[in-house]
């Protein structure tokens, strides 16, 4: 074909038709709003299945149903479907107060009967609750007018934490009755700030704005989460205009990607830890190389080189967001320390000590990069340690088993920034989460479970925490900080506990 | 007769693949590390807990046992439930299915489009500069992985000429109620020219980047195996008929050179169709490949199974119409008893 002036002209004019018609329009202004999530939404109820333990999709949950104490974005607990509760004198029985005036997305009025038969439901056994083991501590749960009302089996002091954690949501007992486990995955229903309109497996939900929540309706109307899991992806879906939040990016793509026009970041520390497990099995039964070996990492030097700063080095499994957090508590990085400390035990640079270390490769940014670091810091001090990758799957097979190698790189999420959902299940013996078996730490531990003094009980897992510290039973690395994109025409709050709230975002 | 004898004898082995199949994914899924309770323990779980959720999800019989109740499930079209979905396999699977099934065979089209095109020019210009240029495209077309042009095109109509939709199947902004899950070939039926434009926009960087690899590898066949037929003496008397060159390679060598391509395009095919599972999950596309990987994830042990025999009886469909077609186009073949 021979390319003349007219041809040319027309071939540019179809281009710039083409390109005009199939631009996004979401460069002006905003109107549904379009969010590149990072992971896909398996299932709608959030209260039994594995997906109701899967903390990363916790924000699709919040969204459509209420918690029954939801929770503010710093993590303080807020007032919610329960309106007020508490114990009774010898924590024999706990009462709850439910909000008036609320409605489920098709119009029925939410009743303390809703809470009581979420509450029965979760647990009873046979419905597949993960949660059940916590839910189980109470029966005999009634409803008289607006207050609910319960006998405690087994003492908890979380147990009103819980409510704002996983499985923590209340369900529509009327509507889930008539439309059975299927129908109501087709077409869920909460009380939330916004309803599911339209939802295709893998690949987006549409909501619409409740007008009559009782908590003010969101400011966007519609909003469409697309379930992009790739991040290159998500990158060029925001870079695109396509979308105008994402999150869980890499954090070099951050930093460049809110220097752009039309796009800004925020980054803020959430719940989630990077930790090291330790096995106290072969070369990690001996204190001084564990205390070597915690001694021997520059937390900020991984964070600042790896991490582009992005990150709060953290001593103890507790962020500074957590009840029972300690300043006091250090772990200092010190080299001269690690090898001397290796030296009484036989060891050096020349006669290293060695054992393996296991981590996850993209699970959580750079996790494979900074076991890699950690162990050229330690080959530094005379501790060889050789890299195993595995799978996430198999991490929690292997910790179940208590099988894990003797390092072994982690994450741990913990949003309501309670101590036993953070040191208790990673560090007690029996626990299915934890491989530390040493006998001081279950004896320190195992009084908090019950200790009914709020004071006393934090103050109690302080000192766990200082013990774990100073035998170096663990070694907590940092707490991650989430990195979000958004158009300007966006105003993002960010929650501390990782999930994306579309009901916290304005337009900017 | 030739065609019957093909069809039944593939029947059979087809059969014996899929049980095969079935066997190796249900003992190797259970084999390999990531057991899929240990994933949803919760935090304080006790030893009870645990046979409970084992108890719950079947897990606590032993393999075989778990292979026969699955088994005499999958012969009643009962594939069992998926574990962290919580929807019937058959269900789930079927509903993705046609989804890779328009990928796929856009793909293929836009293969056999682009191949066919460049092994035309190669021949018709062959021994000159133009095939030296086509063989040059067809080499870096083979040498980038699939998954490589689907970050390139990203880059290319996604974010530098944002002509394109990065992600998805369907803008969610696009309300229709469709019959079936196959959106493109409904909406065709249907004239909806609107979604069939909305579609074809979400499918083309995933379709070009499955298709690329593909075209390559049909341009080299086809144009070698029409470079041979053309020194034959039928192409030849053709020519001294007056046939123009054109003619005389799409009329007389294009289709006996087309048997060794069709071949190979099936097999090809089948590995297209694997190509999915990373180019769906990079596009985010809702089709199996995608669902796959969640799986793999979660360790969702019945999801897994079903897609991984779905697929298998696709491969073996796709090899079943090739050999078919094989016959139908091959006279010698077609006429032997």
């Amino acid at each position: 074909m021979k390319l003349s002036r007219r041809s040319l002209l027309q071939t540019g004019v179809a281009a710039a038709t083409l390109a005009t018609v199939a631009l996004p329009s979401f460069a002006q202004a905003i109107d549904e709003l379009v969010i590149a999530y990072n992971v896909n939404l398996p299932s709608w109820d959030p209260t039994v299945g594995p997906s109701a333990v899967n903390p990363t999709i916790q924000g699709f949950y919040q969204s459509v149903f209420d918690l029954y104490i939801p929770q503010n974005p710093d993590l303080s607990f807020g007032s919610g479907i329960i309106t007020g509760y508490g114990w009774n004198d010898d924590n024999s029985a706990i009462w709850m107060d439910v909000r008036e005036g609320v409605t489920w997305h098709n119009g029925d009025p939410l009743t303390a009967e809703d809470v009581v038969w979420s509450l029965s439901r979760v647990a009873n056994p046979e419905t597949g609750s993960p949660i059940q083991f916590v839910w189980g501590k109470i029966e005999n749960v009634v409803a008289d007018g607006n207050r609910v009302t319960a006998d405690v089996k087994e003492y908890d002091p979380t147990f009103f934490k819980w409510m704002s954690f996983l499985t923590g949501y209340v369900m529509p007992k009327k509507y889930y009755e008539e439309v059975g486990a299927a129908g109501f995955e087709a077409a869920p229903i909460g009380t939330g700030p916004y309803m599911v309109e339209k939802f295709e497996r893998n690949a987006f939900v549409r909501l619409k704005a409740n007008e009559n929540y009782w908590g003010g309706a969101p400011e966007f109307k519609s909003v469409t989460i697309k379930f992009v899991t790739d991040a290159a992806s998500r990158v060029a879906e925001v870079e695109s205009g396509n979308s105008h939040v994402t999150l869980e990016i890499p954090y070099e793509e951050y930093d460049r990607l809110k220097a752009k026009d039309g796009l800004a970041g925020v980054a803020e520390p959430i719940s989630d830890i990077g930790m090291i497990f330790l096995n106290d099995i072969e070369a990690m039964t001996d204190p001084n190389v564990r205390k070597a070996a915690a001694h021997a990492i520059d937390k900020g030097l991984i964070i600042d080189r790896l991490l582009s700063g992005y990150g709060i080095a953290i001593d103890t499994l507790q962020t500074p967001d957590y009840a029972a957090y300690d300043a006091s508590i250090t772990v200092a990085y010190d080299p001269e320390l690690a090898k001397q400390l290796l030296a009484k035990s036989g060891f050096s640079t020349d006669n290293p000590v060695k054992f393996k270390i296991q981590t996850t490769k993209g699970f959580k940014p750079k996790d494979y990069e900074m076991v890699q670091a950690i162990v050229g810091l330690w080959r530094r001090v005379g501790i060889e340690a050789e890299i195993e990758v595995y799978e996430i799957a198999k991490h929690y097979e292997l910790r179940a088993a208590d099988q894990l190698a003797p390092a072994a790189f982690y994450n741990w999420g913990n949003s309501v920034g309670d101590p036993t959902t953070s040191t208790g299940f990673a560090m007690f013996g029996p626990s299915p989460h934890s491989v530390w078996d040493g006998q001081a730490t279950f004896d320190a531990i195992l009084p908090l479970w019950g200790e009914t003094n709020e004071d006393k009980r934090i103050e109690g897992w302080k000192g766990v925490d200082r013990l774990i510290a100073e035998n170096a039973e663990v070694i907590p690395l940092l707490q991650y900080v989430q990195p979000i994109v958004h158009a300007t025409g966006v105003k993002v709050t960010p929650h501390r506990s990782g999930a994306l709230l579309p009901h916290l975002m304005t337009r900017g | 007769m030739a065609l019957l004898r093909t069809f039944l004898l593939r029947l059979v082995t087809t059969i014996i693949t899929l049980f095969g199949v079935a066997v190796i994914v249900f003992v190797v899924i259970r084999v390999v590390p990531g057991n899929p309770i240990a994933m949803m323990l919760p935090p304080g779980a006790t030893e009870d807990d645990i046979a409970q959720l084992q108890a719950l999800y079947g897990f606590d019989k032993s393999i075989l046992e778990q292979f026969i109740i699955w088994l005499s499930g999958v012969v009643q079209g009962d594939f069992g439930t998926s574990i962290s979905t919580r929807q019937p396999v058959a269900g789930l699977v079927l509903n993705r299915l046609p989804a890779t099934l328009e990928l796929s065979i856009i793909s293929l089209i836009f293969a056999v489009l682009m191949g066919g095109t460049m092994a035309l020019l190669g021949t018709r210009y062959r021994d000159g500069k133009a095939e030296g240029v086509i063989d040059v495209i067809a080499g870096m077309a083979l040498s980038i992985p699939d998954f490589l042009w689907g970050l390139i095109l990203i880059l290319l109509f996604g974010v530098l000429w944002p002509v394109f939709h990065i992600s998805g199947r369907i803008s969610p902004a696009l309300n229709i109620d469709f019959s079936t899950q196959f959106y493109l070939f409904e909406a065709i039926l249907r004239l909806r020219f609107d979604v069939i434009y909305d579609l074809i926009g979400h499918m083309l960087m995933p379709a070009l980047a499955l298709a690329i690899p593909l075209a390559a590898i049909i341009a080299q066949l086809l144009k070698q195996s029409l470079k041979e037929t053309m020194h034959l003496d039928y192409v030849t008397l053709a020519r001294t008929k007056g046939y123009s060159e054109g003619k005389v390679i799409t009329r007389e060598a294009l289709p006996n050179a087309v048997l060794p391509t069709l071949t190979l395009v099936g097999v090809q095919f089948t590995f297209l169709i694997g190509g999915t599972v990373i180019i769906e999950r990079l596009f985010s596309y809702e089709g199996l490949g995608n669902m796959a990987i969640d799986a793999v994830i979660n360790r969702d042990l019945p999801l897994i199974q079903g897609i991984v025999i779905l697929f298998a009886l696709l491969f073996t469909l796709v090899n079943l119409t090739v050999d078919i077609l094989y016959v139908v186009l091959n006279p010698r073949l077609r006429n032997a008893r």
